[in-house]
């Protein structure tokens, strides 16, 4: 490294010295560093920096734009879900009213059909009994006379007699019944 | 790192000589354009190429989301831009930044010579260089002083300091004047050049003493002399951290003048 120079004898460095020509290298150097990079690079950077803020905030305008959108979709998913959830109770009631109105009139035919059952029943059942007390009635004189004939051991002649006396009894005998 | 001994050690102790550069076409030597070719000139110029290679490469084609490169070069005009120009003149300094980042970047770039292997010395050792940044500083701050102000305005402004007693301005108003006016140059361009004059000085002291105590004979003194370039190298990072500082320091000065030029109140 050869770093100093041997200064000549009677020629002293003056450290403070400021010789013209390094003024002028200096100058010029300086000015070109300045006009290469103020003319050509410096405003590019200023240009970048620019762009650079316009793209954040046009990112931020897009960003904005879309939660708005996703605000608007909310909105409208949360009004058609609401909607749709009227719909299902309406419908839910609905069907309520149908079932209520169907059990109804199935419970008035069931009690229609019952209550025909029971009065076809009853109607049969008064015919029956009606048949029957008029055989028996036929029937009662009938073993009466004989019973009668066979205790007293004769015919009863009084054909006349008779008569009234059966007559008779069977009258007392529906009174007694009828009581 | 030093193989020459013999040579080396002559150079021992190092004194302002050592600044002293010849110039690199011989028939120039000691005529008045000598300096104009010497090593320090050499390496302005190759500063001011790396730079300018450097910035043009990087921004040929800048993209919105920055590669490394590009990256770097726009950090270095952003904090200039920014952190300096900025913050300290307000809005309107963004028309110095350009000017405020290429006299960092070129302050930087030949201090960052005292540094390099084989440079090894900043042009900004030699007073030269810092005044000519400092001188168009000083014309800058004032030139945009006289605009704002008109010239008798500009030198009311840096010289009359308002809620002093009026006994006080005779004292005080020579001294703002001096201060403001006529040091503020020679200060901003002897600090750099001190520093840097100094830090060259520092490193030729530990490894020329370091070849000196090599050769001193005693092998008593070897260890010392191990030390010796071991401190060197230790100083060296000092001298990274330095002239960077001083590359900062330039141009926040700068941006003071500036800011004090356009203020509306002190």
């Amino acid at each position: 490294m050869n770093i100093a120079s041997n200064a000549p004898a009677g020629e002293e460095y003056f450290v403070l010295g400021v010789p013209l020509a390094e003024v002028i290298v200096g100058l010029v150097a300086f000015g070109v560093l300045l006009f290469v990079l103020t003319k050509f690079v410096f405003p590019r950077m200023e240009s970048m920096f620019q762009q650079r803020v316009e793209a954040i905030e046009g990112g931020l305008v897009k960003a904005e734009k879309a939660q708005a959108e996703a605000a608007a979709l909310l909105s409208q998913y949360k009004a058609q879900l609401a909607e749709a959830r009227t719909e299902a109770a309406r419908i839910r009631d609905e069907a309520r009213a149908d079932a209520e109105g169907i059990r109804t009139d199935v419970l008035a035919k069931a009690r229609e059909e019952s209550d025909r059952i029971i009065a076809a029943g009853r109607e049969q059942l008064a015919g029956e009994r009606a048949s029957i007390v008029r055989e028996l009635r036929g029937e009662m004189g009938a073993l009466a006379v004989s019973l009668a004939g066979k205790i007293v051991g004769e015919s009863l002649e009084d054909e006349a007699r008779r008569r009234g006396t059966v007559e008779r009894a069977l009258a007392e005998l529906d009174t007694a019944g009828a009581r | 790192m030093i193989t020459q001994p013999g040579f080396l050690a002559s150079e021992f102790p190092p004194g302002v000589e050592s600044f002293d550069y010849k110039s690199l076409i011989p028939s120039l030597d000691g005529t008045t354009w000598g300096p104009a070719f010497t090593k320090l000139t050499l390496l302005v110029w190759l500063a001011v190429a790396i730079v300018i290679i450097f910035f043009l490469v990087t921004y040929r084609n800048p993209t919105l989301v920055p590669t490394k490169k590009q990256w770097l070069a726009e950090s270095v005009y952003g904090v200039v831009r920014n952190n300096i120009a900025t913050d300290i003149i307000g809005p309107q300094g963004v028309r110095f930044a350009p000017y405020l980042a290429t006299v960092f970047l070129f302050v930087f770039v030949t201090n960052l010579w005292s540094i390099v292997p084989l440079a090894q010395i900043s042009p900004n050792s030699h007073l030269a260089f810092p005044v000519v940044l400092a001188v168009l500083t000083w014309f800058i701050y004032i030139g945009i002083g006289v605009k704002k102000h008109g010239l008798l305005g500009y030198l009311k402004h840096s010289t009359v300091q308002p809620g002093v007693p009026w006994w006080v301005h005779p004292i005080l108003i020579p001294i703002e004047f001096l201060s403001n006016l006529i040091l503020r140059p020679i200060t901003l361009a002897v600090r750099l050049f001190a520093n840097m004059f100094a830090g060259h000085m520092i490193l030729l002291v530990f490894t020329l003493g370091g070849v000196a105590l090599w050769n001193a004979g005693p092998l008593l003194l070897k260890p010392a002399a191990l030390g010796s370039w071991a401190f060197a190298i230790v100083m060296t990072l000092f001298e990274l951290f330095i002239l960077s500082l001083q590359a900062y320091v330039f141009t926040l000065l700068s941006a003071t003048y500036f800011q004090s030029s356009i203020a509306d109140e002190h």
